[in-house]
């Protein structure tokens, strides 16, 4: 689909107008168990994978997008995911779950595992 | 009508012996008004005597016996079926007269498995099977599947046992199981039906039935059989009935100018694509669409309702690939629309979805789809109406030898240049896409629950060295198998379901499995929890006839493509979705208690091992099973997945 892009571009043109609302939560430190917990209980997994893999959704991990990036596309994106409004998730839940897929190890080199070098 | 008929005998004295209850109207019904006058007399009289009339039901040649030679002499294999009173005359028929071979009976345990497994074999063996069903209850039970096989374009013979006769059918259940047109439950979704009415009528009607279906594009047909016909002695048809012979009819082909214009602009096309779904009826199909692939050094997009075009080819490409096309042909697609265009479902624009084109403007598209020889109106299968510059109804496999050679003749020294410069780019390309796959497959590599992609390639290494076939993937998310497993040959990979009923994957898997064994080829199935659930008894039809199939279970825990919806929903409406005790919204988990499919498989007779949650595990247990499977057992291996 050709759906992220558009996100990614408003991500991208929402963090330059600065309408990015995780100030207040800055401060707090970020939980990689409690991302975890609210990334299993929002239904992130459900299409993301439980490490941010990807399946229906796009992979998100390792290496996800910046959080303030990230914070924007969720609070605006319109496109086959949808939006999630601070009414569902809290700003120190979105920045938790960042903190969570920060932690997810880079995957291997495909060549370094047989099953995948028939 | 016979004399029987004609004298007002056969049937009605068979039923005066049979249930007294029953035989009070029918005995008074054959003596005529006078009888019907004098109230139950003749009961009283045809008990007294102890002595039933003769039965002509049971005596001479039944008429079911003549069935099964017609049915014979089409070389049909096998009969699945779940057994009922309305065809039990052509049963007793099929296992004693006609020896239980061509056809054998199967025993299914829903009408739903038994088409299922009709569907599966059809796409291995090239030939289709009968499935008798039960009318009304029956074929209501079967309706799913035979929309699958619909919508998949694959033929099965369907035999609704039906009794139609309002006067001597029997009273109560039987009853409630006949209808006045048994045919109308599917007729919006079978290609042609009928309701014959004597034995050289069902001679007619069913070789023609087969005929239809076998005929591109090839579709379920149905036939009503009434149970009185099946039960009735052939004495008097007897040297008077003859088998009709069965002569193929040959493909639709493309119009002469149509294939011309055709060739022109793909000769032209500075970047043409070719979409294919369901090209390939047959092995020969593949090397026509390498060759017409090669000619032109255009690249190839499968949609993988079949086996249509080598994996691996250097000129495989993603469904992106039509971004940058100036000219597409697409082959038996089943949605043309969704190929060229894409639909974003997420409430804009008054509800309706963003909805944009995928496809530079001016872009030529030319369509070669025997389906357009086949569309009825009330179940859209047909998709969204795409507009096209070329349109042949037409099948395509039949279609692409002429086509071939038009290009051949249309191709300029210059339009040859351009499509070596092609050719000569597209070998890296498809390295780089290979590349990216792959490394996308590493993601998750050591998660637990277990990631499809390592689901699907850890049973690869267990199967790769043997004569497999991959009989069922039916997640259409689940695409590993499709794009990492190197698939050159037909029965390599069948598809999925066409209509995307759930509950086709096991029952198809079996009758897959079935064809396959006769070849000594290893057969593998991708098995949802969700589609298992269905009608779990087709387990018990593998093991009681012996079918050996891996069945590797992609178990999410859920039916997780609704999960997914709903989820989607709440957040649309600034919701938190309620998941109760489970993982996902209420209404969509398979868990709580976690079901254990491994003891369901060896309940009926399978090998079974699970649940597998540790990836290290996974290896070792598909080698145990590969074994089992190899002694001509089926086996399950229960695995917790990702969810996609």
């Amino acid at each position: 689909m050709n759906t992220m892009p558009n996100a990614l571009r408003l991500s991208v043109t929402a963090a330059a107008l600065g309408l990015l609302a995780l100030a207040p939560d800055s401060a707090r430190a970020q939980s990689p168990e409690k991302g975890l917990a609210a990334y299993m209980s929002q239904g992130c997994w459900q299409c993301h994978g439980t490490v941010g893999q990807g399946g229906a959704g796009t992979k998100i991990a390792p290496g996800p997008m910046p959080l303030n990036a990230m914070a924007a596309f969720l609070r605006n994106t319109n496109g086959r995911m949808p939006p999630y409004k601070k009414a569902i998730l809290s700003d120190a839940e979105l920045a938790d779950i960042h903190a969570y897929l920060e932690s997810i190890p880079r995957a291997r080199d495909y060549k370094t595992i047989p099953a995948l070098n028939p | 009508m016979n004399k029987d008929q004609e004298s007002g005998l056969g049937r009605r004295q068979f039923l005066a012996s049979a249930a007294t209850a029953g035989a009070a109207s029918v005995v008074a019904a054959t003596t005529g008004s006078a009888a019907v006058a004098a109230g139950p007399e003749p009961v009283k009289a045809a008990a007294a005597e102890g002595d039933p009339a003769e039965a002509p039901r049971l005596g001479g040649i039944p008429g079911s016996d003549f069935m099964i030679d017609v049915i014979k002499s089409l070389d049909i294999k096998y009969a699945p079926s779940n057994c009922a009173s309305s065809f039990r005359g052509l049963h007793e028929s099929m296992i004693d007269y006609g020896r239980n071979v061509m056809p054998e009976y199967l025993n299914c345990m829903h009408e739903e498995s038994a088409v299922g497994m009709a569907h599966g074999y059809f796409k291995i063996a090239g030939k289709p099977l009968m499935s008798m069903v039960h009318g009304t209850v029956g074929l209501q039970h079967a309706s799913m599947a035979i929309y699958n096989a619909w919508c998949d374009r694959v033929p099965v013979i369907i035999v609704a046992g039906n009794d139609l006769d309002a006067a001597y059918r029997p009273p109560w259940v039987p009853t409630l199981h006949s209808a006045q047109d048994v045919n109308g439950i599917v007729r919006d979704y079978t290609k042609w039906d009928d309701t014959p009415v004597s034995l050289q009528h069902f001679a007619q009607s069913f070789v023609r039935a087969y005929k239809i279906a076998m005929t591109p594009p090839y579709a379920p047909v149905s036939i009503s059989l009434d149970a009185g016909l099946q039960q009735e002695p052939m004495n008097d048809h007897r040297g008077k009935i003859t088998i009709p012979r069965y002569v193929p009819t040959s493909p639709p082909a493309g119009d002469s100018g149509a294939i011309k214009e055709a060739a022109r602009l793909l000769a032209e096309a500075r970047n043409p694509v070719i979409l294919v779904d369901r090209v390939a009826r047959t092995q020969e199909g593949i090397p026509l669409l390498i060759q017409l692939a090669e000619l032109l050094q255009a690249k190839v997009v499968d949609y993988g309702s079949r086996m249509n075009f080598p994996s691996m080819h250097y000129l495989r490409a993603g469904p992106g690939a039509v971004a940058d096309a100036d000219v597409i042909v697409g082959m038996e697609l089943t949605d043309f629309w969704g190929a060229v265009n894409s639909f974003t479902d997420n409430g804009e624009h008054g509800g309706v979805g963003v909805q944009s084109s995928r496809i530079k403007p001016g872009t030529k598209l030319i369509s070669i789809s025997s389906v357009e020889l086949l569309t009825k109106s009330n179940y859209q299968d047909f998709q969204r109406f795409q507009p096209v510059d070329i349109q042949m109804a037409a099948d395509a496999q039949a279609t692409l030898l002429p086509l071939i050679e038009a290009v051949k003749s249309a191709l300029t020294a210059s339009s040859k240049t351009t499509i070596e410069a092609r050719g000569r780019a597209a070998r890296p390309a498809n390295e780089q896409y290979l590349a990216r796959l792959k490394q996308m497959a590493a993601l998750g590599w050591d998660a637990s629950p277990i990631s499809t992609a390592r689901l699907a390639m850890e049973t690869y290494a267990a199967v790769k060295d043997l004569d497999w076939s991959c009989v069922s993937a039916e997640s259409p998310f689940f695409q590993w198998p499709e794009t990492l497993w190197p698939m050159e040959k037909h029965y390599q990979w069948i598809g999925r379901s066409g209509g995307f009923g759930i509950g086709y994957g096991i029952a198809a898997s079996v009758g897959a499995a079935l064809a396959n064994k006769e070849h000594g080829r290893f057969s593998v199935s991708f098995q949802a929890d969700g589609d298992l659930m269905y009608a779990p008894g087709v387990l018990w039809t593998a093991a009681h006839h012996k079918i050996p199939l891996l069945s590797v279970m992609h178990n999410n825990r859920g039916y997780h493509q609704e999960l997914m919806h709903v989820q989607r929903i709440a957040a649309f409406r600034n919701r938190k979705v309620n998941n109760g005790p489970d993982m996902g919204p209420v209404g969509t988990s398979i868990m709580n208690p976690d079901i254990e499919y491994h003891k369901l498989a060896e309940s009926m007779g399978w090998w079974a091992k699970g649940p597998i949650k540790n990836p290290a595990q996974l290896a070792p247990a598909l080698k145990e099973a590969v074994a089992v499977v190899r002694s001509g057992q089926p086996a399950l291996l229960n695995v917790w997945t990702q969810p996609r």
